[in-house]
Parts: C-alpha cells; sequence; structure tokens
C-alpha cells in the first residue's frame, strides 16, 4: 500500500534553455572550474604580477585557504568560528620556531632570545620544532588537536551560536594576549620575525618566492579538491542536517557533537596549514595577526562572498584581502571600521552572500524566459 | 502492572513518570504499557502532558520514573542512544531538514549506524531501504526537490518515512495528520495500520474520527495523568472521558471541537 491521496505537485517544468547557457553542475564543470582557477594560478598571475604583486597574492591565497575551512564549519556546519586565528598562529608560529632554528643553525639560540638575553638554553618546547618533519607535522596537527580538545568540551556542552563565537573570540584575544606575554620565548609583540630561510632556500631570493607562491597555490587547490570532496559526501549532508536542526539529527540517533567536533578540527587544521604557509610568503608571524580583528577579517571573506559555496568563499577572501591592502594604504584608520560593517551588512542583509546574489540573479532571469516556477532550483545550495 | 510482554520487541513500559518544568507537574506518576505491534492512540485535551510524555520517553525532557524499552531502561540516556535503540519520533510541527532533498533527508534518516568510511564517500545511487520508503510514502516523483518546499502534509509522511529507514521499533507520532485533507489522513492512517504489527506505533492525535478509524487501543490523559485505557468503545463509554475530554455535549460538538485545538 502507498500514500497516493493527493497528485504530488507538478514537477518544475525542465528550466532548460538559461541553465545550458552553463554546463549542467557536475562533474563537468567542476573539472572546468579547476582548470581554470589552475591557469589563472599558474600561469596567468605569475606573467601577469610583478615580484612583489605575486607576494601578496601569496598573502591573500594563506587567506583563501582558511576560507575553505571556514566554508566548512560556518557555511555547511553553521558554526561561526571567529578563533580561527588560534589556529592559524598555531601553524605559523610552529612553521616560524622551525626556521628561526633553523637560520640560527645547530646548537644556537635563535636572534631574538640571544638580544633578549634573558635564557642561555632553548625552552624545552623550543626544542623538537628542531626536526623539520615534526615542525611540519605540528603545522596542522597542533592546531588539529588543539581543536579537538576545544570542541569537545565546547559542542559536548551544547554551546552554540553567539555563544560558540564569543568563545571563539576570547581564546583567540586569549592566544594573543598569552604570545605578547612571553616576549623572551615567543617574541613577544614582535613575533618571530626575520626569517631568512625556507628549508634551504633563501626568502629574499625571488625565485623562491616565486616557489613559496606556487606551493601555497598547490595548497589552496588541493584543499578545496578535498573540501568539496567532504562536502558532496553523506558527511556533507549531514554536517548541513545538524546545522539547520541540531535536534532532529539527534532523534536519528547522531551525535551532532561528533558531526560538528569533525568538521572544526579539519576547519583548524586548514587554518595551521594557511598560518604555516603565511611565515614563508610573508616573512613573519606575530600576535598582531592572530588576534580578535585578524580573526574576524578571516571570516569576513567567507561571509562576503558566500559562506556556503566554496568558490564564493575563496573567492570574498582573496576579495576582502585586497581591499584591504588597497582601502589601508590610502585610509589606514578607515579599514577596520569599513569591515566591521562590512560583516553586519552581509550577515544581516545578504547572509548568503554574493554567491546567493548570483544565483538569485540567475534564477530569476531563468524564471522570465521560461515563465517557470523555479521555486525548488533556487534553495537548492551550490557548491563550487 | 508488569509486562504483557512489553520485554519483547518494540513493547513499551512506562512507570511512574514524572516530568516537572519548575514546579509545574506536566507529566504526573504516569503508568503506560503498549505490547508489541500495537496501534496505540494517545489523547488528552491541550496541556495534558502528551507531548511532554514522549518528550521524556525520547530523552528530550528530564523524568523520574521508569521507561523501559524491550525491557530496558531508557531514562537517563541520551536522545541518541534512545534512538540508537530503537526509539523514533516525529514532531508536532513537522521538521525535516528544508535546504536538504527528500533523498538526502531519507539518506541521512537511514544512516546512523554507518562507519566513518561510509560517510566520507558520496551517495552513490538510491539505498533499497530509502526507494522502498519513497514508494511508501508516495514521494518518489519529489525525491530530488529540497524538503523545505514540500506540502504540510508531505512533510509528515517524510518524517514518517524517516522513521521507517532509520527502522525503529517503536514510532512516536505528534500529531501526524494534524493539518491534512480527508483523504491524506485515509491514506496516513491506512499506512500506520500497516506500520504497526511489524513495529508498534503510537500516535496523539486529536481527530476523533481518525481515532475511531484507526485505534486498536487508546490511553487518554489528563492533566498529567492517564484517565482511561483501553479499546475506542471502551474509552469512549466511561464517563470519566466525556466529562473531561469529550464534554457533557453530544459527540458532534466535541468533535468540532477537538478539530478547531488540532489547528491551533
Ligand atoms: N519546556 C516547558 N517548560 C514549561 N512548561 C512546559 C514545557 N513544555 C510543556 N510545558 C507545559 O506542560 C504542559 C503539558 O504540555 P504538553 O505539550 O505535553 O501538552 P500536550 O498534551 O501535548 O498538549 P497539546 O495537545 O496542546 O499538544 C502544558 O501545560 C505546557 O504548558
Ligand atoms: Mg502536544
Amino acid at each position: 500500500m502507498t500514500l497516493t491521496a493527493p497528485p504530488p505537485p507538478a514537477a518544475p517544468p525542465e528550466p532548460a534553455r538559461a541553465r545550458r547557457l552553463l554546463p549542467a553542475a557536475g562533474p563537468r564543470r567542476t573539472l572546468a572550474a579547476f582548470a581554470l582557477g589552475a591557469v589563472l594560478l599558474f600561469a596567468v598571475a605569475p606573467l601577469a604580477l610583478t615580484d612583489f604583486r605575486l607576494g601578496l597574492l601569496a598573502k591573500y591565497l594563506c587567506t583563501a585557504i582558511v576560507a575553505v575551512g571556514v566554508c566548512l564549519a560556518w557555511g555547511r556546519g553553521g558554526l561561526l568560528t571567529l578563533g580561527q586565528g588560534v589556529f592559524f598562529g598555531l601553524g605559523g608560529y610552529a612553521m616560524a620556531m622551525h626556521l628561526k632554528l633553523a637560520d640560527a643553525g645547530p646548537g644556537n639560540l635563535p636572534d631574538f632570545m640571544v638580544l633578549y638575553g634573558t635564557t642561555d638554553t632553548l625552552p624545552w618546547w623550543w626544542v623538537p620544532f628542531a626536526n623539520p618533519v615534526f615542525a611540519l607535522a605540528a603545522t596542522v596537527l597542533l592546531p588539529m588537536g588543539v581543536a579537538a580538545l576545544l570542541g569537545s568540551l565546547i559542542f559536548r556542552r551544547r554551546v552554540r551560536g553567539a555563544y560558540f563565537a564569543l568563545l571563539s573570540q576570547a581564546l583567540t584575544a586569549a592566544f594573543a594576549i598569552w604570545l605578547v606575554g612571553q616576549q623572551a620565548t615567543t617574541g613577544g609583540t614582535n613575533g618571530l620575525t626575520d626569517i631568512q630561510g625556507f628549508f634551504g632556500y633563501a626568502l629574499d631570493d625571488p625565485a623562491n618566492q616565486r616557489m613559496v607562491y606556487f606551493v601555497i597555490a598547490l595548497v589552496l587547490l588541493a584543499l578545496i579538491a578535498l573540501a568539496r570532496q567532504l562536502i558532496h559526501s553523506r558527511y556533507g549532508e549531514l554536517l548541513v542536517a545538524v546545522r539547520d536542526s541540531e535536534e532532529r539529527v539527534r532523534f536519528l540517533g547522531y551525535d551532532p557533537a561528533r558531526v560538528k567536533l569533525v568538521v572544526y578540527v579539519v576547519a583548524a587544521g586548514m587554518a595551521g596549514l594557511a598560518g604555516a604557509l603565511f611565515v614563508p610568503a610573508v616573512g613573519i608571524i606575530s600576535p598582531a595577526l592572530i588576534g580578535i580583528v585578524p580573526s574576524i577579517e578571516l571570516v569576513i571573506g567567507a561571509a562576503v562572498g558566500g559562506r556556503a559555496s566554496l568558490l564564493g568563499a575563496v573567492l570574498g577572501a582573496l576579495a576582502v584581502a585586497w581591499a584591504k591592502t588597497a582601502l589601508s594604504e590610502e585610509f589606514p584608520a578607515a579599514w577596520t571600521y569599513f569591515q566591521g560593517l562590512l560583516f553586519v551588512v552581509v550577515v544581516a542583509f545578504l547572509p548568503g552572500g554574493l554567491a546567493s546574489l548570483a544565483r538569485t540573479v540567475r534564477a530569476r532571469l531563468a524564471r522570465r524566459r521560461t515563465g517557470a516556477d523555479e521555486d525548488g532550483a533556487e534553495q537548492k545550495e551550490a557548491a563550487v | 502492572m508488569s509486562g504483557t510482554g512489553t520485554e519483547s520487541r518494540g513493547g513499551l513500559e512506562i512507570s511512574a513518570l514524572r516530568v516537572e518544568f519548575d514546579g509545574f507537574t506536566a507529566v504526573d506518576g504516569v503508568d503506560l504499557s503498549v505490547a508489541p505491534g500495537d496501534l496505540r492512540f494517545l489523547i488528552g485535551p491541550n496541556g495534558a502532558g502528551k507531548t511532554t510524555l514522549v518528550d521524556a520517553v525520547t530523552g528530550l525532557a528530564r523524568a523520574t520514573g521508569s521507561v523501559r524499552f524491550e525491557g530496558a531502561e531508557l531514562l537517563g540516556r541520551p536522545v541518541h542512544r534512545i534512538a540508537r535503540a530503537g526509539v523514533g519520533r516525529t514532531f508536532q510541527t513537522a521538521t525535516v531538514f528544508e535546504n536538504l532533498t527528500v533523498l538526502q533527508n531519507l539518506d541521512i534518516a537511514a544512516g546512523a549506524g554507518r562507519s566513518a568510511a561510509t560517510l566520507l564517500r558520496r551517495r552513490k545511487g538510491v539505498p533499497e531501504a530509502v526507494a522502498e520508503a519513497l514508494e511508501t510514502i508516495g514521494l518518489t516523483a519529489l525525491r530530488e526537490r529540497p524538503a523545505g518546499v514540500l506540502a504540510h502534509g508531505q512533510k509528515q509522511w517524510l518524517e514518517i518515512g524517516m522513521l521507517l529507514v532509520q527502522n525503529v521499533r517503536l514510532l512516536l507520532l505528534d500529531e501526524p495528520v494534524a493539518g491534512m485533507s480527508h483523504e491524506e489522513r485515509d491514506a496516513t492512517g491506512a499506512l500506520l495500520h500497516r506500520i504497526a504489527g511489524e513495529r508498534t506505533v503510537v500516535v496523539i492525535e486529536h481527530d476523533m474520527d481518525f481515532l475511531r478509524s484507526y485505534a486498536r487501543t487508546v490511553s487518554v490523559l489528563h492533566a498529567g495523568r492517564v484517565l482511561s485505557e483501553g479499546t475506542v468503545d471502551e474509552v469512549r463509554a466511561d464517563p470519566a472521558v466525556q466529562e473531561v475530554y469529550l464534554g457533557t455535549a453530544e459527540d458532534a460538538a466535541a468533535v468540532a471541537g477537538a478539530e478547531a485545538v488540532t489547528g491551533a
């Protein structure tokens, strides 16, 4: 026996012609998008940009890597991660500690420790970072481990929404303050600066800077592919379900705390990797780069571009990072206000970001052309 | 009154159940046993504590007393463990994942036992249990549409479908036919009849016509207590029930009243 009572509302007429202008969403379109991204990153940008501009782009790409994680955690999982600075910082410091030790040479103290002169032996927690394998692994595993610990405490206690965001902010502020306070071992306010080499390559050589750029671009593309796989997996569907109705998911026999923990840890790992790559690209990591304001900066791009859409989040992050450079050169004081305003406006009036605007416009156009009601298609969330 | 087979597959045994909200007792010492395969209707005026009773059984509301499902105590277990133990529920206002398609909704409901490796892969095609449920609830043609655009009745069916693929042995349905047309109600009633037997079904309902047509047994809840229990006819003949629930007037008026209430 089957429920047949009312005939189901007629399926919407195929939103045909208007849509076909683009290849249908699917593997082919994804491949095309990846190919285009690769061409832009690996051919067009290096040819068209000066070394200086390419260096800036490398820095922006690091922000975009964080945005990939934000897209997963916030856009897909509903976790407003306003504290990604912690993980970015952990990755950045892990990398910078190794590079400082490598610069100093075996048995020597990093320059700032000698300068401050408060210790003549390396603090114990610096020692393992002399090993490149340990340091590289730590750039990702340390943030992930910290996120796992924090997340299991936070999610099990059902801290959600604004409280989660506030807690994230508090943690990142605390971390930055702690770093400032440990001048002798962390470089304090200055951070770890003046980094010379990157696994044997001199960073002041433009060719090597270019190589760093390529590594960052490659990592970004790889992480986008990974995130895409996650979004389209069963886990990705479950994550959206948790975001939209955590309670309901619980009644289906899942523990939402574990579902959220996974995405939180993954996003933390991505932020850590971004922080690690930021160090050779820019040559510094400091508390000012990971406190409250930079942490908000790391999510604004995703918000503007469209947090639920990978492409939106990544492009948004790049655009906001670029705008920051452009605007803060001219009006250094205004940027912070502008940034806050941008965040509020987008979250309040365009929660889906520019990606949703594009989608709405496209759906409207299609509707006008076919004269069909496309309520369904419009609501589906596009990813990539 | 200890189990008439409530320890076997799908049986529910509630005793001395109490739920308090800041000094207000919403469920006040309820004893209730539902035999495996029963189709039990739970009725009672607004605020009688019906939803709260289901909340307590499914771990949402903190309660004292005892709730034994297939002989095992449920009280004190977290919600998702109770669900894993084979108890499923729907909500008074249909709650489906509006941004996900009908198919995704069902696939998630079917998947609580999946391994990490399975979760990280894409869904390939339609799992058999999901396809079957889609047929049963009549939503096969709409499976690719976001659940948010479904009509109210279709959402209710989707919820029932989710319980079917979740493969629970006890279904607790909170006003599943509220807001449905007569044809939709009949289709739902027939479906519940078919589900019961293999599984145990408890339905909270206000609608008297629906109750008369489809209930096997009825429990009447009033002010947090069980007022009466038995077959439809037994319950309807109970003067206490007529007084508090059906009212002193004729059935017709009561039915009208109950339906008005249902809409609220
Ligand atoms: N979370 C809560 N906090 C305080 N009081 C509550 C809470 N939930 C329910 N109540 C109260 O408990 C009583 C029983 O509510 P319940 O929702 O179980 O009634 P019901 O029988 O399901 O009614 P209805 O037919 O209207 O759905 C009501 O008086 C209600 O106001
Ligand atoms: Mg109720």
